[in-house]
Formats: C-alpha cells, sequence, structure tokens
C-alpha cells in the first residue's frame, strides 16, 4: 500500500512538474551547490541566464 | 586550434547545444555561433555578469567558480570558465548536464592549444628490415 502510495507520487510529480528552475555552480576543488527556483540566489541568477537564453532564440 | 575551430567541432559533436559563444574573461568574443554577431557579444556580456552575480551568491568563502548550469523549462544556459576564457552554451530544456560541461571544457581546452604545437604522434615502429637480411 505504501509502496504503491509513494509509486503513485512519484509518477504524479514526474508527469505534472515541470522542469524546476535551479542554478547549479560548480568550484575549482569539486564541490557543488545548487540552488532552487524559491532561493534569493536563483532569483537573481535566472534572470541573467535568460538574458543569455534570449540572445540564442 | 583556433577558438572557431574549437567552437565549431563543439556544435558539431554536441547535438543539444543550440548556440555557444567563445570569450575572454571580460566577454570580448573570439569566436560565436549566434546568428548575428550582436547576439553573440551580448551573450557573452550577460555569460560574464551570470559569472560576477554567481561569484557572490555563494555565501561560503572557497574555491574559484568554475562551470554552472541554469536550467529553466524552455532550456538551459551553461557557462564553464578557465583563467583567460569562458564558453557559455544554450540548451533544450532538460539537457544532459554531464556531457554539455565535458564538451565545453573540451573546447576551452582546445582553444587555448597553441596552434603552432601539434598533438604528439605515436612513434611509428622503427623498420628493422636491414638486420633480417644478415647471414
Amino acid at each position: 500500500m505504501a509502496a504503491g502510495s509513494l509509486a503513485g507520487a512519484f509518477l504524479w510529480r514526474r508527469r505534472s512538474g515541470r522542469t524546476r528552475e535551479h542554478v547549479d555552480l560548480y568550484f575549482a576543488d569539486g564541490s557543488m551547490v545548487s540552488f532552487g527556483d524559491d532561493s534569493p540566489q536563483a532569483a537573481h541568477l535566472l534572470p541573467l541566464a535568460r538574458r543569455v537564453l534570449s540572445q540564442a532564440r | 586550434m583556433d577558438a572557431g575551430q574549437a567552437l565549431a567541432d563543439l556544435t558539431e559533436i554536441s547535438s543539444q547545444i543550440e548556440a555557444a559563444v567563445l570569450a575572454g574573461a571580460d566577454g570580448s568574443v573570439d569566436a560565436s555561433t549566434f546568428a548575428e554577431e550582436e547576439r553573440g557579444q551580448a551573450a557573452a556580456a550577460a555569460a560574464v555578469e551570470l559569472l560576477r552575480a554567481a561569484d557572490q551568491a555563494r555565501t561560503e568563502g572557497g574555491d574559484r567558480l568554475v562551470q554552472l548550469q541554469a536550467a529553466m523549462p524552455e532550456g538551459s544556459v551553461f557557462v564553464v570558465r578557465d583563467e583567460k576564457r569562458l564558453v557559455a552554451a544554450v540548451t533544450g530544456a532538460e539537457p544532459t548536464a554531464g556531457l554539455i560541461f565535458y564538451d565545453l571544457k573540451t573546447c576551452l581546452r582546445l582553444a587555448g592549444e597553441d596552434p603552432e604545437k601539434k598533438a604528439p604522434r605515436r612513434r611509428r615502429k622503427k623498420e628493422e628490415g636491414e638486420g633480417d637480411g644478415e647471414g
């Protein structure tokens, strides 16, 4: 039952969810930081990324 | 290899990349696949600004930022940099990030290679026909 619910939730999320916006930063030491779309960092970085994207289209 | 050739190789091997620009650390364009020169320049300038903002976004001190991906529903932006240059690329949604980063790093490395310096060739096995005919 629980497994079925989990699988259902996973499939629902997968079907209904658009690509979640995020920004991943990678550093020379191999570390990585990911900012989700609800973070202030992503709110600052994503519009700049959209400026790059808009030039290609 | 020159910048244009490095970028041409990049777009040839990576079908996910829609457009890319190779630029100096200050945003001066070395080569671009953007349809118009001005768009390439604008994209490079925006990529430099994105890197600067990303540098500041990390609150803790640490190592140097070397690459980033900004993923959006309409597509992704990748930027990879070394000490002298950066390469920025645009893809569709949900790209294979690992492959894109690998290809962009290869592009940067090739663009930084001395064109005079040829890749080391494998040594040919010496023909040793002379010694065989004795006796």
